[in-house]
C-alpha cells in the first residue's frame, strides 16, 4: 500500500535521528543501568516525557532482570513492542461513511495547524470522491476565514460557510451542518479559532457550538479532533486533557513532522487518554497529510 | 508542582533537619527530584544536566543558613543559578542607529509572528513614540498579508502593500525605501514560518539579513515548546546571529522550559513575552519570574526567600500565639509592619504573589510606601496602654496621637477602622483553623 511508504517518509527524519542515537549510544553493549540512562536521554529528547518515559524504562529492565532482553537489538524491539502497546488504542475506526453528513470539528491551541490540517483532509476526502463543506468557524483570528477560503479553493471543497469576523462562532457552524444536509454533502469539516486550553470561557464557547451541531443533526459532531503540534513538549498532556475533558475528543492530528521535534509525546496521551491518532501532517503542501497507523509510527521512531 | 517539589526536597532533607551542611550524600537525591521538575517543564535534557552539574558545585559544603531549612536552601541555589543563566536583568530592544530602523521577527510556523508583529509595533508606537511600518514578507501562507494588514489597521500603524510579484527580499527592500520616503522611523518586518532545517527558507532570511541589515533579529518561540527548543534557537541562531528571543503564548499553563533551553544555547536574552491574543498582551521578559515558574513555583517562591531571611521566627511564633488567642494588638501590629518594610518594596513582593499581577483590580494599585510609614509614626505617639488596648482611643486621645505624629485625625479613624476590621478577620481565620500562616495584612491598605 502506498500509505506505507509515505508514512515512513514523512517520518524519515525523526526515524534517522532515533535509530542513529540509538546506534550510537547503544549498539554492542551490554545492558546495564549506564544503557538504560542512555534510554532515557533518548526518550526524553523526543518528547517522551518523564512519566511515559519511566514507565517504559521500567517495563524494560523487568525485562532484562529476567533475562527476556540480552542485547541492544533485543532492547530496541522490546521497546518498539512496549511503544507501540501505548499507541494502540481500542477505538471506532475513522468511517465518513456513517453519517450523511459527517462533521468533523477539529480543535486546538493557537498555531498547531489546525487550517492547514483542515485544508488538506478536504483534499483527502476529495480525493476518494467525498465532497466536502468547510465552515469558517474562526470569526476571531484576523484573516482566518480568508485563509480556509484559499484552503478551500486548493482542495475543491463544495462550499466554505462563512460570516462576519466576530460573528458567533457556533452559528457559522450550524449554517454549514445545515447546508450539508439540504444539500446532500458528504463531510462538514469545522475551523475553529485556536485557543488555550486554561480559558475557560472560550472553552465553553467550544462547547457551545458543539451543541449547536448537535441540535442540527443528532449524533453530530462525530469527529472532534484536537490537533496537537509535534514541536509541543509536555503542555500537549494538559491541552489533550482539557479540550478533552470540554468536548470529549475522538481523535489526534499530530503536525510538523517534517521537522527535528519527535512528537514522543503522543506515547504518552495516547495512553493515558485512550484517544487515537488519525492524522500525520508532515508539511504545508496540501499533500502533506498521511494516515495514523501504529504499528508504522513504532516502526519509524525506532 | 511548588507543593510537591518542595515536598519531595523536604523529606530528603528530614535528616538533615538540625542544620549543617550541604553535602554529596544529600545533595544527590535533591538534585534527582530537581531534574525531573526541570525536565517536566520542558527543559532540555542536555541543559538540565549541566545545570545540575554547577547547581551542584555551588551546593556544595554550603552552609544552610539559620533561617532556610536544607530544601530551601537548594531551592535558592537552584533560583539563582537559573536567574543568572537567563540573564539577570531585563533586557531592552535596541532602536539606535540610522533610520529607519528595521526589527525582523523570524521563527517555526505556529509561533505567533504575525501577532507579535502587530503587538510589537504597538508597543514602539506608544511606549517607544516611534513611527513603526510593518511589513508583511511572508508570501507563502494563505493569507498572512492580510492578517497582518487587518492587525496593522486595528492598532492605527500603517502596513507595507506588496505587489503580487514581489518576493521577500523585494518586499522589505521596497518597504524600506517607502519609510525612508514617508518619514517611518521603524520597520517591523513579519517573515514567514520555517523550519530551521529548511534550507532554502532559511537562505532567504540569511540574504534579507544581508541586504536590509536589521538591528534586531528577534526570534520567536512558543512557549510550549519541548526538547527540540535547543535545535530550533541553536539554528536559527548559527545562520542569523540572532539578537534575542520573544516568548510567545505565556499565558497558558506551559511551564515554559524552553525559555531556559533557548538562553543555555543561544546566550542571547529573552527581550519580550507574549501573554494573550489581544494586541496589548506583550511584556517585558524578567528571568527571576520565568524562573520560578520553570522550578513550577509561581513567584511565591521569592516571596517566601525574602519573608524567611527577613521575619524573625521566633517573633512569628510569637504572633502566631497570639493570633490564636486573638490578642492581636496594635504593638503587634507595628512589629508586622517593620517586619514587612523589611522584606523591601511593598509592590515588588506584591508582584510576586502568584496571580496577583493578572488581578485587574490590582493592575493599577500602587501601594504607598509613605503610607506605611505613616501608620508606623501613628502607632508610635500612642501609648502603650493605647496600643494594646486600641478601644479606649477616644477623640482627645486620637487628636493627641494625630499632633504628635503630624498625621490627619481622619488617617487614625481610618487606621483604627481598618484595624479592628483586620481584627475579626483573623478571628475568623483562626476559628476555621488557619492560624499556622502568617496572616494577611492586606486589610490595612484600602
Ligand atoms: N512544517 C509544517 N508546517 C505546518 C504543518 N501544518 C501547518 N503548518 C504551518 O503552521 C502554521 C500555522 O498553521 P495554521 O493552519 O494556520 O494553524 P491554526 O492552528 O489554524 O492557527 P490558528 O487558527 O491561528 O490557531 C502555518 O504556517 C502552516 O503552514 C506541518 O505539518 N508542517
Ligand atoms: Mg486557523
Amino acid at each position: 500500500m502506498r500509505i506505507f511508504t509515505r508514512v515512513k517518509e514523512g517520518l524519515a527524519k525523526t526515524r534517522k535521528a532515533l535509530t542513529e542515537q540509538f546506534n550510537r549510544l547503544i549498539t554492542g553493549k551490554k545492558i546495564d543501568d549506564e544503557v538504560l540512562e542512555r534510554l532515557e536521554e533518548i526518550l526524553i529528547m523526543a518528547d517522551v516525557g518523564v512519566k511515559a518515559t519511566d514507565e517504559l524504562i521500567r517495563q524494560l529492565s523487568k525485562m532484562v532482570g529476567k533475562n527476556e532482553i540480552k542485547d541492544s537489538e533485543q532492547l530496541k524491539e522490546c521497546l518498539k513492542q512496549e511503544v507501540l502497546k501505548f499507541l494502540k488504542v481500542e477505538a471506532p475506526p475513522f468511517d465518513t461513511s456513517k453519517a450523511r453528513p459527517f462533521v468533523i470539528m477539529v480543535v486546538g491551541v493557537n498555531g498547531t495547524g489546525k487550517t492547514t490540517a483542515i485544508g488538506k483532509m478536504a483534499k483527502w476526502f476529495k480525493d476518494q470522491g467525498k465532497q466536502s463543506i468547510l465552515a469558517a468557524a474562526d470569526t476571531f483570528r484576523a484573516a482566518a476565514i480568508e485563509q480556509l477560503e484559499i484552503w478551500g479553493k486548493r482542495a475543491g471543497v463544495v462550499d466554505v460557510i462563512k460570516s462576519q469576523p466576530g460573528a458567533d462562532p457556533s452559528a457559522v457552524a450550524f449554517d454549514a451542518v445545515s447546508t450539508a444536509k439540504a444539500r446532500g454533502i458528504d463531510i462538514v469539516i469545522i475551523d475553529t479559532a485556536g485557543r488555550l486550553h486554561t480559558k475557560v470561557n472560550l472553552m465553553e464557547e467550544l462547547k457551545k457550538t458543539k451543541r449547536v451541531i448537535g441540535k442540527v443533526m443528532p449524533g453530530a459532531p462525530h469527529e472532534i479532533l484536537l490537533v496537537l503540534d509535534a514541536t509541543t513538549g509536555q503542555n500537549a498532556i494538559a491541552q489533550t486533557k482539557m479540550f478533552n475533558e470540554a468536548l470529549g475528543v475522538t481523535g489526534l492530528i499530530l503536525t510538523k513532522l517534517d521537522g527535528t521535534a519527535k512528537g514522543g509525546i503522543v506515547i504518552g496521551i495516547c495512553h493515558e487518554f485512550n484517544i487515537p491518532i488519525r492524522f500525520l501532517g508532515v508539511g504545508e503542501k496540501i499533500t502533506d497529510l498521511r494516515l495514523f497507523d501504529a504499528e508504522e509510527f513504532a516502526e519509524a521512531l525506532f | 508542582m511548588f507543593e510537591s517539589l518542595s515536598e519531595k526536597l523536604n523529606n530528603i532533607f528530614r535528616k538533615l533537619k538540625g542544620r549543617g551542611k550541604l553535602n554529596e550524600e544529600n545533595i544527590k537525591d535533591a538534585l534527582k527530584e530537581i531534574k525531573f521538575a526541570l525536565l517536566e517543564a520542558d527543559v532540555n535534557y542536555k541543559v538540565v544536566k549541566d545545570f545540575l552539574e554547577s547547581v551542584r558545585e555551588k551546593a556544595l559544603g554550603q552552609e544552610v543558613m539559620r533561617s532556610l531549612t536544607p530544601a530551601q536552601q537548594v531551592i535558592k541555589i537552584v533560583h539563582e543559578e537559573m536567574v543568572a543563566l537567563m540573564g539577570g536583568k531585563c533586557s531592552e530592544i535596541n532602536l539606535k542607529g540610522p533610520i529607519p530602523v528595521p526589527i525582523m521577527l523570524v521563527g517555526l510556523q505556529g509561533s505567533g509572528k504575525t501577532t507579535t508583529c502587530a503587538k510589537l509595533a504597538r508597543f514602539l508606537k506608544n511606549k517607544k513614540h516611534r513611527k513603526p511600518y510593518l511589513v508583511p514578507a511572508d508570501i507563502y501562507r494563505p493569507a498572512a498579508i492580510d492578517q497582518l494588514k487587518k492587525l496593522g489597521d486595528q492598532i492605527g500603524v500603517d502596513v507595507y502593500l506588496p505587489t503580487p510579484n514581489e518576493d521577500p527580499l523585494e518586499i522589505c527592500e521596497n518597504a524600506m525605501k517607502k519609510a525612508k520616503m514617508n518619514g517611518y522611523d521603524t520597520l517591523v518586518i513579519d517573515t514567514a514560518g520555517r523550519l530551521h532545517i529548511n534550507e532554502k527558507m532559511m537562505n532567504e532570511l540569511e540574504i534579507i539579513k544581508q541586504r536590509v541589515r536589521p538591528r534586531e533579529i528577534l526570534l520567536v518561540a512558543d512557549a510550549m515548546t519541548g526538547q527540540d527548543a535547543v535545535n530550533i534557537a541553536k539554528t536559527f541562531n548559527e545562520k542569523l546571529d540572532i539578537d534575542g528571543v520573544i516568548l510567545t503564548k505565556t499565558e497558558g499553563d506551559a511551564r515554559g522550559g524552553a525559555a531556559l533551553s533557548i538562553k543555555a544555547v543561544t546566550k542571547k536574552p529573552i527581550k519580550f513575552i507574549g501573554v494573550g491574543e489581544k494586541i496589548d498582551a506583550l511584556e517585558l521578559f524578567h528571568p527571576e519570574r520565568m524562573a520560578s515558574r520553570i522550578l513550577g513555583m509561581g513567584d511565591i517562591l521569592s516571596f517566601i526567600e525574602k519573608a524567611q531571611e527577613a521575619i524573625d521566627k521566633e517573633r512569628a511564633k510569637e504572633l502566631e500565639k497570639k493570633l490564636r488567642r486573638s490578642e492581636f494588638t496594635l504593638e503587634d501590629f507595628r512589629e508586622q509592619l517593620r517586619q514587612i518594610r523589611k522584606m523591601g518594596p511593598l509592590e515588588e513582593i506584591l508582584s510576586m504573589i502568584p496571580g496577583f499581577g493578572q488581578l485587574k483590580q490590582f493592575k493599577h494599585l500602587k501601594i504607598d510606601e509613605k503610607e506605611l510609614i505613616r501608620i508606623e509614626a501613628a502607632i508610635n505617639s500612642m501609648t502603650r496602654q493605647e496600643r494594646l488596648h486600641p478601644e479606649i482611643i477616644n477623640g482627645s486621645r486620637r487628636k493627641r496621637i494625630a499632633r504628635g505624629s503630624g498625621v490627619s485625625v481622619q488617617e487614625i479613624n481610618r487606621l483604627l477602622k481598618n484595624y479592628a476590621q483586620a481584627k475579626k478577620m483573623i478571628k475568623r481565620l483562626t476559628k476555621a483553623g488557619k492560624a499556622g500562616r502568617p496572616f494577611n495584612i492586606g486589610g490595612f491598605f484600602s
